[in-house]
């Protein structure tokens, strides 16, 4: 009997049920929240290092003569610096300067361009990319399906991966790829990035391998402890490590401007979809901005809960959870820029109560330098 | 993990320890697992009034939040105070040193509404097994 009928499975769906993951549906994936406990996976990433199943991420593929000044037209970043093999972050905006995703851009040969999207989005954004692309010799692919993707991060994710290919990881640098690599004998795309604020890697590969690639790397890593990490701890090392998750930080009404991504976005390029939304909310000024924030009263801030000072309701959270490393209640929330500084103290409306919190320094979490 | 015998349980996955006019009420195994790590526990005052099937705090793991309902109406005596600083306890020993609170029971008869522990057993089993999860 299939136990997640209806469900996507990702080519790793086996893997999750071997290795005993709390099985839910997550956008209509079969994705495991948990396997040995959030914490415990949490603190398994930051110490040593973890394998996730991240094939429900969206990629597509930009190809043609015109790719770049397709690409330059669609997000919001200047592209025209990157060198083959190397990633991006960037987003795609709407003409407001409201985010239709953020997502990862690697340019692999000139006008040929792969895209990582978030799974939520995949169909919104493959349908946008469309829209836009007539006019343009380019061909837009979604191949979405034909990719599974594991995500190894940790201080041990280099460690781990080298004793499987002959690739030079040393060599790549952060936010690079090596397009063309054999891992455990297996054809793999090798990504240094990561949504965790560890070192790490991001491996593409062809779903049907998705099962053996999985086990080679949980067999190099046994010597460094890794463990498999769901959802949940995914989640909360993104949110220690201050990175934005769309439908929380970034959505249609907000911009990178206001969620403090401005270093993503290139106001100087000449034009791109959501530019004109952008001035006019740097010239009106910004009425929102996102802000650290920890709690001095005893509480938790959730995605939702209104943020307030003196009765009034003046912001909303976005992310807020107990914080594993530092063992404090953080959230990260908008607020009007006159209440952002450092040290401003605001509260939090958590079940009908007013509970203290003050602006902190984001990110919470920096990995120490080696 | 075995769940005790001589404790009542609710559907929503509290149980009671019945002890003469008091009672030790805290989550079940099931619903500490449900939850996994419990990182916050919001406890009810001593001296307040507790209704059966109401809420009468919180418990918060990494991800969600939950509230946790009365298996009996009275009133509260004693909190686990050691769960502020130390909420896993929960996870680590539900039916014993996590317990969440005590009460002065007003009515037995509200036991009719509660399960027994073949029940309850049971009545876990259905839900592990329709994915609540």
């Amino acid at each position: 009997m299939d136990q997640h009928e209806g469900l996507k499975k990702t080519p790793f769906y086996p893997m999750h049920l071997k290795y005993g993951g709390k099985v839910v549906d997550f956008g209509g994936w079969a994705l495991s929240v948990q396997f040995s406990g959030i914490l415990d996976e949490h603190q398994t990433v930051r110490d040593q290092i973890g394998l996730f199943d991240v094939s429900h991420m969206g990629e597509a593929t930009i190809k043609g003569p015109q790719a770049l000044s397709y690409l330059q037209h669609m997000v919001s970043r200047d592209l025209t610096p990157m060198k083959v093999n190397q990633v991006f972050y960037t987003h795609l905006l709407y003409p407001s300067g409201g985010v239709v995703d953020d997502l990862m851009v690697t340019k692999l040969r000139d006008n040929d361009y792969y895209l990582v999207i978030n799974a939520s989005n995949a169909e919104k954004d493959v349908a946008w990319l469309k829209e836009h692309a007539g006019g343009y010799q380019v061909e837009v692919k979604d191949i979405s399906a034909a990719t599974g993707e594991v995500a190894l991060q940790g201080p041990y994710a280099q460690a781990t991966l080298q004793k499987l290919t002959r690739a030079d990881l040393g060599a790549l640098g952060y936010y690079h790829v090596i397009p063309a690599a054999e891992v455990a004998g297996i054809r793999v795309m090798i990504s240094r990035t990561g949504y965790t604020g560890e070192d790490g890697f991001e491996i593409m590969c062809s779903p049907e391998d998705g099962p053996a690639l999985w086990e080679a790397l949980m067999e190099a890593g046994d010597d460094f402890g890794i463990k498999p990490i769901g959802l949940g701890a995914r989640d909360s090392l993104r949110f220690e490590a201050g990175m934005p998750l769309y439908g929380q930080e970034l959505d249609a009404e907000t911009s990178p401007l206001e969620a403090r991504l401005a270093r993503f976005v290139s106001l100087d390029k000449p034009e791109f979809i959501g530019r004109a939304g952008l001035m006019e909310r740097q010239q009106r000024g910004l009425a929102k901005v996102l802000v650290g924030l920890e709690m001095v009263d005893r509480g938790i801030a959730r995605h939702g809960h209104p943020l307030l000072q003196g009765g009034n309701e003046i912001g909303y959270v976005t992310s807020g959870m107990y914080s594993p490393t530092l063992g404090r209640n953080i959230a990260m929330g908008y607020v009007p820029p006159s209440l952002s500084a450092i040290g401003t103290e605001i509260q939090v409306g958590i079940r009908g109560k007013a509970l203290r919190a003050k602006v902190v320094k984001m990110p919470f979490y920096r990995r120490p330098k080696k | 993990m075995a769940y005790p015998a001589d404790y009542k349980y609710t559907k929503s996955h509290e149980y009671i320890k019945v002890e003469g006019n008091m009672g030790i009420v805290g989550l079940t195994n099931y619903a500490q697992d449900q939850l996994g790590d419990i990182v916050f526990v919001e406890l009810p005052e001593v001296g307040g009034e507790v209704k059966q099937g109401e809420p009468f705090g919180v418990v918060e793991s990494v991800k969600a939040v939950s509230d946790c309902y009365s298996p009996v109406g009275g009133k509260v005596v004693a909190v686990n105070d050691k769960l502020n600083d130390e909420p896993g306890t929960i996870n680590a020993d539900p039916h014993g040193a996590g317990w969440i609170m005590k009460v002065e029971i007003a009515d037995k008869g509200e036991f009719a509404n509660l399960m027994d522990v073949a029940a309850y057993q049971k009545h876990a089993e259905e839900e592990a097994k329709a994915g609540h999860h």
